[in-house]
């Protein structure tokens, strides 16, 4: 059969040639964003290689067609909007709003000293409290923060990386307190170091002790908090930061590498950590490549796992992800066009086989959403689900020429960039040697070139404009949201047991400086009412902290 | 506007714990490839540090770049600290997720122009071309 349509293949193609010489293509080129060339048309000759080996069946090796054999046909994708902002009661409303509008899943964002380990009265702190996520400065705010919400009946998803230990131990405590153990609980923290140093930035503590403290909290979920994932490897800021498709796959896979490499080196058995891991990427604006990107990603982690660090059961060896889809691809400009981008980038998450997914909302290029814009980007998922009829079947794009052929491409490439960071060293090293920053922000400027010599359209940016007025009634973050929190503090210091404090912060140094598992002491710490603060400061003075080059 | 053949020295900050470089660093690379000398000063910065780098590097401008919600905060201390150390010279932009109701305050208090997603690296750097005064 291959043999007649080569031949066919042919003669069409010289006619194809005829016709494009009288009425010439939009462009010389087609390219994606990864700059991976695209043909004319796809046909079975482009789908080399063997059915069962590379594709097989949903729930089988190596999970290119999903991780679970019945997929959205048992349920939908576990619909979750990455939502917090100003204090702890603020956030719990949302949150309450959420549930109550369908949302089935929690993701908590914490403002960015909480992130990177200050309490509210930090000079550093001055005018970011409470403004990209919720204030946490004790386990007090946290309890608030869950205040009425079921943590034996919800997943919560917690985007908190360089001090998530210490946050992970407050959702335990507060937990305890609603008298659901730590077994029950089920959820994320992103815990992923690496990333911030590439990409995103809220690292505290250099490397070496980072990984201490994601192989401690490997080790102490794998005992006792046996649901919970203990990492989201994030692809998503990379990508954000400017990397493309093959890049972000890569960089992710790169990094779950090195997590995987250091908690055996910990003396942990592969097993025993692996089926815990998740992982996080973006859907971008090229359509077909983020569906091919997802299912590539899938199977190259199966083959990573299994072949290079022997994972014995299967579940180690399933990539499983969360989808948000592109910020960065949003536009100020006629912001409602949003809308449309973000469904058609949650369309390629579902068609990838994600496990959940947040929906950007429209006026998100100006600031944090309004709970009505919230609500269209849940809509959007709840239309997708439940009326377009995509979930109804597993990976219906599985076998389409173009896309099975796209899923080899980005594999191989990804692949041939993830030997590089190897013979780098590995990704810690590739980040110590800037090479991930370089090769993103080339790529970052690369798309904004294209931007503006117009090779890339970007509808209401740099074609189709209309006048327009500002969009008004976007959410503000209430400015004295920071003075309340330092109030609040205060009193909170003068309230507790600080004898209490005290001893707890003391154990907590002596296993910080050992190599005892860290995660007992912080629950202790919590506990006592020590803030995220004290906790990091603590922990500052032993494992010193991280400063970046600033690569240009 | 600068005399011809005189090189403009931008410095482009990122003050407070806002980790999104990626539009500092194509704004950064945009004007050096348009001519100008351009320091950087990395993530994290406090206003301070910002306004001693730039009276130590000698610079015409300065880039504020500020995703996180806290530009009112930040620029305003940037531009407080300039004029205390007689600097107001220096011209003063930002960019980033701004809101277009911030920009009025924003310029009355001394930021001159504020540029919002979606302009172009063109825009910035003949703006710069036009404005930086010769120190």
């Amino acid at each position: 059969m291959n043999e007649q349509l080569q031949n066919f293949f042919v003669k069409w193609d010289e006619k194809a040639q005829k016709s494009v010489a009288k009425n010439p293509e939009r462009k010389l080129m087609f390219t994606n964003a990864s700059r991976l060339s695209i043909k004319r048309v796809y046909t079975p000759l482009d789908v080399t290689g063997d059915y069962l080996d590379d594709i097989s069946l949903p729930g089988e090796y190596p999970f290119t067609r999903g991780v679970q054999p019945t997929m959205y046909r048992g349920r939908f994708w576990t619909m979750r909007q990455y939502a917090g902002m100003a204090s702890a009661e603020e956030s719990n409303d949302r949150y309450l709003y959420l549930l109550e509008q369908g949302q089935t899943g929690l993701s908590v964002a914490f403002d960015l000293p909480t992130q990177i380990g200050y309490d509210s009265d930090h000079p550093l702190a001055a005018g970011e409290v409470g403004k990209v996520g919720v204030a946490i400065d004790s386990l007090a705010d946290m309890e608030l923060l869950f205040k009425g919400i079921p943590l034996d009946k919800v997943s919560t998803s917690m985007t908190i990386n360089a001090p998530a230990a210490v946050l992970l131990a407050m959702y335990i405590v507060v937990a305890e307190k609603q008298g659901v153990s730590q077994d029950k609980l089920v959820g994320t923290i992103q815990n992923d170091i690496l990333k911030e140093y590439a990409a995103r930035g809220t690292y505290i503590f250099p490397p070496g002790p980072s990984m201490r403290l994601i192989t401690d909290i490997f080790a102490y979920c794998a005992q006792h908090v046996p649901e919970w994932n203990t990492i989201s490897i994030s692809g998503y800021h990379i990508r954000e930061a400017g990397s493309t498709a093959v890049q972000e796959v890569a960089f992710t896979l790169s990094d779950g590498i090195a997590y995987v490499a250091a908690a055996i080196l910990a003396g942990l058995d592969v097993d025993d950590f692996a089926p815990r891991l998740s992982f996080f990427f973006n859907s971008h604006v090229d359509f077909f490549e983020e569906v091919a990107k997802f299912r590539a990603a899938r199977r190259l982690w199966a083959k990573i796992m299994k072949e290079r660090f022997k994972a014995k059961n299967p579940r180690s060896m399933m990539l499983r992800f969360h989808t948000q889809t592109g910020g960065s691809t949003l536009t100020a400009q006629q912001p409602d066009n949003n809308v449309v981008r973000v469904t058609l980038q949650a369309l390629a998450a579902v068609l990838g086989g994600t496990q959940s997914l947040h929906t950007n909302s429209r006026d998100e290029a100006l600031a944090l959403p309004t709970e009505e814009s919230v609500r269209i980007a849940l809509r959007t998922q709840q239309i997708i689900a439940c009326e377009s009829g995509v979930a109804d079947t597993v990976d219906p794009l599985a076998g389409s020429y173009y896309i099975e052929n796209l899923t080899n491409e980005i594999e191989v490439a990804a692949w041939s960039q993830i030997q590089k960071i190897d013979a780098l060293g590995g990704a810690i090293a590739a980040i110590e040697k800037g090479y991930m920053q370089r090769e993103i922000q080339e790529s970052a400027y690369d798309w904004q070139m294209q931007v503006e010599r117009k090779e890339r359209i970007v509808v209401g940016v740099n074609q189709f404009h209309v006048k327009e007025d500002a969009l008004r009634g976007l959410l503000r973050v209430d400015a004295t949201v920071g003075e309340k929190q330092v109030q609040r503090l205060q009193v909170l210091r003068s309230q507790r047991d600080n004898q209490q404090v005290r001893v707890a912060l003391a154990q907590l140094e002596t296993d910080a400086k050992s190599t005892a598992n860290i995660m007992p002491s912080l629950i202790e710490a919590v506990r006592a009412y020590a803030t995220l603060g004290e906790i990091c400061n603590c922990l500052r003075n032993i494992f010193g902290e991280y400063h970046a080059d600033n690569l240009l | 506007m600068m005399t011809e053949g005189m090189q403009i020295r931008v410095l482009v900050a990122k003050p407070g714990l806002d980790g999104h470089d990626r539009g500092a660093k194509v704004i950064a690379r945009a004007l050096r490839d348009a001519g100008m000398e351009v320091i950087y000063t990395g993530l994290r910065q406090t206003p301070e540090q910002i306004v001693e780098a730039a009276l130590q590097e000698d610079v015409d401008v300065i880039g504020l770049s500020c995703l996180s919600g806290a530009h009112n905060h930040l620029f305003a201390q940037v531009i407080e600290l300039l004029k205390k150390h007689h600097a107001e010279d220096i011209l003063v932009v930002g960019g980033g997720v701004i809101p277009e109701e911030d920009i009025p305050l924003l310029k009355a208090q001394g930021v001159k122009e504020i540029f919002t997603p979606g302009t172009g690296t063109l825009a910035v750097v003949e703006y710069i071309k036009k404005h930086a005064l010769p120190r």
